[in-house]
């Protein structure tokens, strides 16, 4: 490669990082604001003496835990459930396409450009005729569904790198489908699938839309837990600010656990 | 005991027919290899016959038993790809043994199977490897391995030593010959390689646009080719062909007028060729050497030499084409031929073809006493 030059370095450094700041300042915003008081919170000084008065009053005020439980269930479910659909129909269109297959997948990935409250009412109403509102299951079944094309289109595209010989192969060696998507499709395209597990756990754990509309309680994830603190009585900055501080750490921290997998899975190719 | 009986087999993709009817025998640890050019369609047929190609029309027996609806997983054949299809993420020792593995076999059976198969083609040193750090020569000793660990009926090769270099082809060609008969099993081969057909089949299946041009042992088809396109198409230099039209029949043969007015009686059946008509003479290159009688004569515009063999490019004088064919001479030694000089070429007429207007071979008076 050639070298570049100092300053071309520095200005692309620069750039990056004010890229990166520009991404992170709302988070970083948001847990200044969680540490400041209530009256402090309002304003926009950077100079406060940090406490934890609003961690305190969030988590005496709600049950974290129990809303933390629904959402890391729902997101797993949802996320299991999608993969569980998503790896045999990848599977097929992508070793044994037939002349809709392509625009098959255009069409489901079209289903994502729906506005979600347009079917808002058809699924509330058929979430209560079948008694799914207010359900882990029915989240888990909703998300499943929202997520499902982008899973079975990433998962095509990883699957397509895959060459025919290879599983071939294996179908000489015996392998019956089962078999040979489980010894060596699923292993070959490993990084891929799990960075599009990965990439389904956020996104389930940060849907709001339809978490509050077809939850209040008993299965109520922590989206629903932030909505809690935005209060008709008016906006307490603090409380919100730490209430949503402890919804997203976790999938903050998990993010940044596997920071290394995501990019691998979803920059280079599935096959090496 | 694995045989194979192809009846009316075909195969289309829409409306495109790529195999169009093939009916073939292999018989029990024969060597049978598919030749022809590129994109005949001699994958398509192993293909098929392996099960991973769906057969469009016709039959297709191994053992005796109609397999046409069983898959590829149960009709117990092994196959060795041209791009080797390893699997990645296995060493070479899980590579080997993963059939095995899916068959329920145990570990000791595993193990001691992978070390039979190892040993004979010298892999032991590999067995942790993962493909990716194997060369390509050793990569598709892990392939055969692969195929060697399961016993199975027939084994299936297409054009496996295409990705190798001339070296390592030559040397691979005897060791598949030699494991061909240490495992007494069925194979069928598959090349565009006439030399690779010739040097290891015991039978030779010619195909062109998904038909069928001829089968038979190597030393068959060379002697005696059933058409233009065998005939082309095995051997190497090439066959010489000519136009030619037949002066008269004689009982030894028919005889040919040649460029330049020479004449020359090839040994075939004379009934089919009435004296005028034109048919293709085909010389084989051995067949042509310098001499003071020979019956043609030409420039030489071209040699080739090999050490131990001559290749002389010869323009035959034609006074009826003012620019004649040019044939090749394929002399033994270092023969002190120059280019430009003229030279004069005597036939040996056994090793003469002549072909009918359509390309068919007119049949041999005698069968060449190798090609039975
Ligand atoms: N899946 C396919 N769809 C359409 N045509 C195909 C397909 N596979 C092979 N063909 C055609 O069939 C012909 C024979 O192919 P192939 O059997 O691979 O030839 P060969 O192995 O003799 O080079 C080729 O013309 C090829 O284009
Ligand atoms: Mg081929």
């Amino acid at each position: 490669m050639v070298k570049q030059s100092l300053s071309r370095r520095i200005g692309i450094a620069v750039l990056g990082w004010g890229a990166a700041f520009v991404l992170f300042f709302p988070l970083l915003w948001m847990l200044l604001t969680s540490l400041k008081s209530e009256p402090e919170a309002v304003t926009p000084s950077i100079a406060f003496t940090p406490t934890l008065q609003a961690y305190g009053d969030v988590l005496a005020r709600a049950d974290y835990l129990a809303f933390a439980l629904n959402s890391v269930i729902i997101a797993i479910g949802g996320t299991v459930l999608a993969l569980a659909l998503a790896i045999p129909a990848a599977y097929v269109m992508a070793f044994h396409p037939t002349k809709r297959t392509r625009s098959t997948l255009l069409w489901m990935l079209s289903t994502k450009m729906l506005p979600s409250v347009g079917v808002l009412v058809p699924i509330y109403l058929l979430f209560r005729t079948l008694g799914l509102l207010d359900t882990r299951i029915g989240l888990i079944l909703v998300y499943t569904l929202m997520n499902l094309p982008i899973v079975v289109w990433m998962l095509f595209t990883f699957f397509k790198e895959v060459p025919n010989d290879i599983l071939e192969a294996g179908r000489m060696d015996g392998a019956r489908t089962g078999a040979e998507v489980w010894h060596l499709l699923l292993p070959l395209t490993l990084p891929g699938v799990a960075s599009t597990g990965l990439l389904s756990l956020i996104l389930c754990w940060n849907e709001a839309f339809w978490s509050l509309n077809l939850t209040s309680s008993a299965a109520a994830p922590l989206t629903a837990f932030i909505a809690s603190f935005s209060s008709p009585q008016g906006l307490f900055f603090a409380k919100l600010s730490a209430a949503s501080t402890v919804a997203v750490a976790p999938i903050l921290v998990f993010g940044w656990l596997s920071q290394r997998q995501l990019v691998r899975g979803l920059t280079f190719g599935a096959v090496k | 005991m694995a045989t194979l009986r192809l009846r009316a087999l075909r195969k289309s993709y829409g409306t495109a027919e790529i195999i169009k009817g093939v009916d073939l025998d292999i018989a029990d640890r024969e060597f049978a290899v598919f030749v022809g050019p590129s994109g005949c369609g001699k994958s398509t047929l192993l293909r098929m016959i392996a099960g991973l190609e769906e057969i469009t029309d016709g039959d297709l027996f191994i053992d005796g038993a109609r397999v046409n609806e069983v898959g590829p997983a149960d009709r117990g054949l092994a196959m060795v790809f041209q791009s080797y299809a390893l699997y990645p993420h296995m060493s070479v020792r899980d590579n080997m043994a993963f059939a095995l593995k899916l068959a329920g076999a145990s570990k000791a059976e595993r193990a001691a199977k992978v070390a039979e198969a190892s040993r004979i083609l010298q892999l032991d040193a590999y067995l942790d490897r993962k493909p990716k750090d194997l060369s390509g020569g050793q990569r598709q000793r892990v392939a055969i391995g692969r195929a060697i660990v399961r016993h199975p009926k027939i084994f299936l090769f297409d054009e496996p030593l295409s990705n190798l270099d001339a070296a390592l082809r030559g040397q691979m060609r005897i060791e598949l010959a030699r494991l061909h008969r240490d495992l007494a099993a069925t194979m069928i081969y598959v090349t565009h390689d006439q030399v690779e057909a010739m040097t290891m089949a015991d039978k030779i299946v010619v195909l062109q646009a998904g038909r069928i041009e001829q089968v038979g042992s190597p030393l068959e088809l060379y002697h005696h080719p059933a058409n233009l396109f065998v005939a082309g198409f095995i051997g190497s230099p090439r066959m010489n062909l000519l136009p030619v039209r037949v002066v008269s029949g004689d009982p030894a043969g028919v005889r040919v007028g040649l460029p330049g007015g020479g004449e020359v009686v090839v040994p075939v059946d004379s009934t089919r060729a009435a004296p005028g008509t034109g048919v293709t003479l085909g010389i084989r290159p051995e067949a042509l050497k310098p001499g003071a009688e020979g019956a043609l004569a030409g420039a030489v515009r071209h040699v080739e030499r090999l050490g131990g063999l001559t290749l002389a490019h010869v323009a035959v004088t034609d006074s009826a084409v003012a620019d004649g064919a040019t044939v090749v001479a394929q002399i033994e030694g270092s023969a002190p031929v120059r280019v430009g000089e003229t030279i004069r070429l005597t036939i040996d007429p056994g090793a003469t073809h002549l072909f009918d207007g359509e390309g068919r071979a007119l049949p041999h008076q005698s069968r060449h006493p190798l090609a039975a």
